[in-house]
């Protein structure tokens, strides 16, 4: 089957757009996540949206499902290809087609990545607002599929608010463009985020953001967790909406420091960078507010300078691949409580840290209770992978306990799957995929990611048998 | 291959926009990432295939993945372990094997490139034709830089003023037999800081290019030979100004298993160090400065060139964006990848344009000719020079135009310091 869909998408595609070789191909076998991995029965690197259309038509044609992928860091497996299947890649896809800086638009393929926007229109006085921590290498296709945020999203929102409209391919292979604007359902907020299971972006239109007036960036260390933690609420309380606010806790700042010297506070148990931004009188009214509210932090240092901004910065935005300097392996925990009980689950992770002997190096957006706990062990210590996942999985318990997310930006992917049941009821999935069959009713698109069982639409999901409620009640239609 | 620094990468694409091939051409396979996960499949079993070795030849070795990575995976060793485990295992066509063979005959040995001197005004005629019998000689045919009046150099080079060290100078291979004017200025801005400047004669190649590409039996012998002559020497510092052979002498500790009785350092990491002593005459000059990757990625020299620059009256320095990212020129790889090398010149040469210098300066001779030659595509021309002319001119007091695109007529390397020896 395999051979004769290859042949059919040579001839659509240039002859180096189809990767065959067994060895090319296994190097598409995972993505930022690397324990869940498939090689791909054929890779394609289309250059137009009219060849990821035209390749979604072969899939349809043989009935083979397909997979697309950026730039290949997403964290929760999004892009793991299936070993049956067409690995779609946009990286060739690359182009920023439009600036239109009077709309604050602009129009860019799917694989130009998340930096290379800012860095095209910031000498103008502009810049794309979400900014995940890959931001110099994952690409706005990926940010669309995931609905991405960043450190910045707490007062800027996450991708979804930045997308005017995307030019898509839908799972069946029709070229469609959803719009902010369109009058009726919003299609396009549904599409994102929708992890690659509603079709695939094509072109995207983004929204741009004047570069604020002021910004200011500080550092704050503190003795212990709780009192960061303590300070981070008593910003918010304060009215305070800063761009971001980000903690780290000892061991991830121990990370940072071996990886880029970051040069942090010594001997901080915590430390928070909270950033501010906006019109000068505002910012420098709020800074006021903030030096007052983190007197407890034994230093408060200020970036003076765009250089000692990004310095700033740069500790926290290699955190996770640093850790790789302290241990041999880890996990990347997400998820999301709320700020309110961001001490108690903290404490909570800790005994979980001390249980099972493993430790948890803490890295988050404090400021909306997006937590990124970094797991490590040594895999090459007997059963410490397992005990690591049970720790990992146990942290995504206390998050849905104290009323929070399993995933606050890193998306469901096929490492929670798992997990979907435990926040949702079977009705609540029933609905999704009734949403996932509208746009793909022969579950062809991304097929096995963010739904628990993969299951064919019409097919009755295994607890319930009968019509779905909402059929029944006449308020949804089954295709 | 060690599987212990090939676990070190955890996978999270950092060094991807960073990395030349996937720049050119997006793939997986042609990213350090994508290295990595192949010399792991290697290392597991799989045998070396065709397809491979390709996406290994074609990485430039320009270690921007290096600067990149958070996890501080040491991608410089493994690419080297790579090209030998290439080198040893993999058989490749017999043409290409034919011209590797020329160019690691040739390059690393003065004497041998010294007989072609007569032959290079031939060379850019010849290109086209030699570009029919196999790309890469074409590549180095058009490559051929005009040369100038062959400079000897004395053993010693007296410092000028009150003398504050003693340094010897690695006049290399390439550098020496096609560059003499750069070797030249290195020795009498030396001497204009105070510094006596021992230069060993019979010197060779320092083995740079062996193990950019694998040969580490010929890496060794080379480095040996090096480490030889300048111990004999006596110096306890050794300056280079060429960036490739700076970063792999640093180098020997590894290649050799015992570290040599000098310490290596760039001729502007050096300058830096010792602190201005000279005077410094106006060049009224706007300059790009390019970040040599073998000084930038491997041995994290950028601060320091651009602050000599700096120091020069009227000299104002513009940066070239996407500085980071490697002009093609990488060696040998010009010549092996003449396609990419090509493409990554047109690159940078577009990138250069947008500052609008006057004179495009690095510390390496292979990529001013790489970026110029691409100019020259481009339908237009930038003057070039290395860090040590444009210094030199200005310690000198001399117009700068005169110092590099006239060779010395006086057939002597000194004009002002004194000389001594040969």
């Amino acid at each position: 089957m395999l051979e004769t869909l290859t042949a059919a998408l040579r001839s659509l595609l240039p002859h180096d757009a189809v990767i065959t070789d067994p060895v090319r191909l296994r190097t598409y076998e995972c993505d930022g996540l690397t324990y869940h991995r498939a090689t791909p029965g054929v890779v394609v690197l289309p250059d137009t949206a009219e060849q990821v259309a035209r390749v979604v038509r072969v899939c349809n044609d043989f009935g083979v499902p397909f997979v697309a992928r950026g730039s290949g860091t997403g964290l929760s497996g999004g892009a793991l290809p299936r070993e049956d299947g067409v690995l779609i890649v946009t990286s060739k896809m690359r182009r920023i087609l439009e600036i239109d800086l009077a709309n604050r638009r602009a129009v860019v393929e799917p694989g130009v990545t998340n930096l290379a926007i800012t860095e095209a229109v910031r000498d103008r006085g502009h810049y794309y607002a979400p900014d995940p921590s890959s931001q110099q290498v994952c690409s706005i296709g990926g940010n669309v599929a995931e609905n991405s945020g960043g450190a910045h999203c707490l007062k800027y929102g996450f991708t979804v608010n930045h997308v005017e409209a995307c030019e898509i391919v839908t799972p069946d292979g029709d070229l469609v463009t959803l719009d902010r604007m369109d009058p009726g359902y919003d299609l396009l907020g549904a599409f994102i985020g929708s992890e690659g299971t509603l079709g695939i972006a094509t072109k995207i239109t983004v929204r741009l953001c004047r570069t604020p007036e002021a910004v200011t960036t500080v550092l704050a260390a503190f003795e212990s967790i709780e009192q960061g933690g303590q300070a981070v609420s008593a910003i918010i309380g304060a009215g305070i909406v800063p761009a971001a606010i980000e903690m780290m806790d000892a061991l991830a700042i121990e990370a940072a420091e071996a990886a880029v010297a970051c040069a942090y506070p010594k001997g901080a148990g915590a430390v928070l960078i909270v950033e501010l931004d906006g019109p000068s009188a505002e910012v420098e009214r709020q800074f006021a507010q903030l030096e007052e509210i983190c007197s407890d932090a034994f230093e408060l240092r200020v970036a003076a300078s765009a250089e000692e901004r990004a310095a700033i910065w740069k500790g926290r935005k290699s955190a996770f691949a640093a850790v790789g300097r302290i241990s041999p392996a880890y996990i990347v925990q997400d998820g999301v409580v709320p700020r309110t009980s961001l001490p108690g689950v903290l404490a909570a992770i800790d005994r979980l840290s001390e249980e099972h002997g493993i430790r948890v190096a803490n890295v988050f957006h404090a400021g909306d209770g997006n937590l990124h706990p970094l797991v490590l062990f040594d895999d090459a210590e007997e059963g410490a992978g397992e005990r690591a996942e049970v720790v990992s999985g146990a942290i995504l318990d206390l998050c849905i306990e104290n009323g929070g997310s399993i995933t606050g930006e890193h998306g469901v992917g096929v490492d929670k799957s798992r997990y979907m049941p435990k926040m949702f009821s079977a009705d609540d999935l029933d609905t999704m995929q009734l949403v996932r069959c509208a746009f793909d009713p022969r579950g062809l698109s991304n097929p096995g990611k963010v739904f628990p069982t993969p299951r064919l639409c019409g097919e009755v999901p295994g607890v319930r048998k009968g019509v779905h409620p909402l059929v029944e009640s006449g308020k949804a239609e089954q295709f | 291959m060690d599987p212990e620094l090939i676990n070190d990468c955890v996978h999270c694409g950092f060094c991807l926009p960073t990395c030349p091939t996937y720049v050119l051409w997006g793939e997986e396979m042609d990213s350090p990432r994508g290295r990595i996960h192949l010399m792991k499949q290697h290392v597991e079993g799989t045998p070396i295939t065709p397809e491979m070795a390709g996406h290994f030849d074609a990485c430039l070795g320009c270690m921007a993945c290096v600067t990149a990575c958070p996890s501080g995976v040491r991608y410089d060793r493994l690419i080297e372990q790579t090209r030998v485990a290439v080198e040893r295992r993999h058989e490749r066509e017999p043409q290409e094997r034919a011209v590797r063979g020329i160019v690691f005959a040739l390059f690393p040995y003065p004497r041998r490139l010294r007989l072609l001197r007569p032959t290079m005004w031939l060379a850019e005629r010849m290109a086209p034709f030699l570009a029919k019998a196999h790309p890469s000689l074409g590549a180095m045919a058009a490559l051929a830089p005009r040369v100038e009046h062959r400079q000897r150099l004395p053993r010693l080079v007296r410092a000028r003023g009150g003398r504050r060290a003693v340094v010897g100078m690695l006049t290399g291979c390439v550098q020496g037999e096609f560059f003499p004017q750069v070797n030249a200025a290195t020795a009498r801005v030396l001497a204009l800081e105070g510094c006596d400047v021992v230069i060993p004669p019979g010197q060779g190649c320092c083995g740079a290019l062996s193990v950019h590409s694998g040969r580490d039996d010929q890496a060794r012998r080379l480095a040996r030979r090096t480490v030889r002559t300048f111990e004999r020497a006596g110096v306890d510092t050794v300056v280079v100004n060429a960036a490739g052979c700076g970063s792999s002498m640093k180098e020997y500790g590894e290649l050799l298993g015992r570290e040599p009785g000098f310490r290596v350092v760039d001729l502007s990491e050096y300058l830096a160090e010792l602190g201005p002593a000279a005077k410094r005459h106006p060049l009224p000059v706007t300059v790009a400065y390019h970040d040599a990757c073998h000084l930038a990625h491997a041995q994290g020299v950028r601060a320091q060139p651009r602050e000599l620059l700096r120091g020069i009256p009227g000299l104002e320095v513009r940066e070239i964006p996407e500085s980071a990212i490697c002009c093609g020129s990488a060696g040998t790889y010009n010549m092996f990848q003449p396609q990419a090398a090509r493409d990554l010149g047109d690159r940078k040469a577009a990138a250069v344009a947008t500052t609008g210098a006057e004179l495009l300066v690095s510390a390496n001779p292979g990529c001013t000719m790489q970026i110029a030659a691409a100019t020259r595509r481009a339908g237009s021309e930038i003057r070039v020079a290395h860090v040590a002319e444009v210094l030199d001119a200005s310690l000198r007091g001399v117009r700068l135009s005169e110092r590099s695109e006239r060779p010395n007529k006086h057939g002597s390397v000194l004009t002002g310091p004194t000389e001594e020896g040969q």
